[in-house]
């Protein structure tokens, strides 16, 4: 042995696949909580997306599940399989979002409709148009 | 105590025609109150309509037509009209017709279509336009057991029992104000009729004639009929009178005794 040769500077290549993906799913948990806990996001919501994060961080920690998984599957290339449940979690995530959006849309149609005539019995409670209809003319609670 | 009829005419940004419609139709009904709902217009449609006489509610936010007329489906169930007529605000309905309408729920019928004259001269049907209409006007005509031939007619009556029902479920989707809501009535039970009426070219713009946006029209359409066709039925309003628990004017309720049970047996039947 005549010298020994100089170690290489550490670059990002010699981080694990496994630890980076740890360290992006810790931090992701961290702004999800931290989204829960300024209220900016609705808890309904977040259990899920704690979910998916949980599973990354085992699979993260436990590689092997998922080759174990592959066998189980018939999945023949296991990061195939990864690919799969995650587009497959992010299918019924975004189905999940439009549901909600839907929802949404039927609210604030409801309210919009209920404002404007709100405001058109004010206007004409205001004009002392109604006052001849006022007797029996309560408002009436519908069904649903 | 107001009128029993209440014109309803959904506006969006239609101030050039609105007077005229307005003018036009409380000189056809003048016993009738004319509420022009104002669909988020940008232009001062809500000014013009006031100006003109009706009565204007005022949607914050574009909603649709669906919106719209649920919005004065709420509003004539709450004042406790008898009667809604919607009248499009484009001026192609001609309010000296509503009478025939109003004849029709006098003659037993929970909604009145005004439906357009075949050989009028505004018809608007070409291509894959018509082809829609043909297959609208089959399939609605089995479903509502009476024979229609303009479903995506805006021009409409509709007694106490139509109202009740609409204000709860007046559809808002993509021809849901024409369309799916002649589906949500008849599996609601109601009794659909229609009476010919003549039509007026659309006083703004004419129509589009571009057959690719007839050809889209067809596929929502059919998308449309489809999804109506497999939802869940909507609930008949409760047996009974107006909110106001006597019907306005004195005017005896215009549905039957078993309150349209027979209709919905009978829309229960076989084949389903």
């Amino acid at each position: 042995m005549r010298f020994a040769t100089p170690a290489p500077p550490l670059s990002l290549r010699d981080v694990s696949g496994y630890s980076f993906a740890l360290v992006v799913c810790v931090l992701l948990l961290g702004v999800l909580a931290w989204m829960l806990r300024s209220q900016r996001l609705r808890e309904k919501y977040t259990v899920i997306w704690f979910g998916v994060i949980g599973g990354l961080v085992v699979l993260g920690f436990v590689p092997s599940i998922t080759t174990w998984l592959t066998r189980v599957t018939g999945v023949k290339t296991p990061i195939n399989l990864v690919f799969i449940l995650a587009f497959l979690v992010l299918l019924v995530v975004s189905i999940q979002l439009s549901v909600e959006i839907s929802r949404l849309e039927e609210t604030a149609r409801t309210v919009v409709e209920e404002v404007a005539l709100l405001r058109l019995d004010l206007e004409r409670h205001v004009a002392g148009e109604l006052d001849a209809e006022a007797d029996g003319d309560r408002v009436v609670d519908e069904p649903g | 105590m107001p009128a029993a009829v209440l014109v309803v005419v959904p506006a969006w940004n239609e101030h050039e025609t609105l007077p005229l419609v307005i003018a036009e139709t409380r000189a056809a009904l003048p016993n009738a109150d004319v509420l022009v709902v104002d669909d988020g217009s940008t232009d001062d449609t809500a000014e013009v309509a006031a100006r003109a006489g009706a009565l204007v509610a005022r949607l914050p936010v574009n909603l649709g037509v669906g919106g719209a007329m649920r919005a004065g489906f709420r509003y004539a169930q709450r004042h406790g009209y008898a009667v809604v007529v919607q009248v499009d605000a484009d001026g192609q309905h001609d309010p000296a017709e509503v009478p025939a309408l109003l004849a029709l729920l006098d003659a037993g019928a929970d909604i009145a279509i005004g439906a357009r004259r075949r050989d009028d001269e505004a018809s608007p049907a070409h291509g894959p336009r018509r082809w829609a209409m043909t297959v609208l006007s089959v399939v609605l005509s089995r479903v509502a057991h009476t024979h229609l031939t303009d479903t995506t007619s805006g021009f409409k009556a509709c007694n106490y029992r139509a109202i009740a029902l609409f204000a709860r479920a007046f559809p808002a989707e993509y021809l849901g104000d024409t369309v799916e809501a002649l589906v949500v009535a008849a599996r609601g039970g109601l009794v659909i009729r229609q009476t010919e009426v003549s039509m007026r070219a659309r006083a703004g713009g004419v129509r589009s004639h571009n057959p690719i946006r007839s050809a889209l029209f067809l596929g929502r359409a059919l998308v449309a009929l489809g999804f109506a066709l497999t939802r869940p039925r909507t609930p008949p309003p409760a047996r009974g009178t107006p909110a106001r628990g006597i019907p306005p004017h004195g005017r005896a309720p215009l549905g039957r005794a078993d309150g349209g049970r027979a209709e919905r047996r009978a829309a229960d039947g076989p084949g389903r």
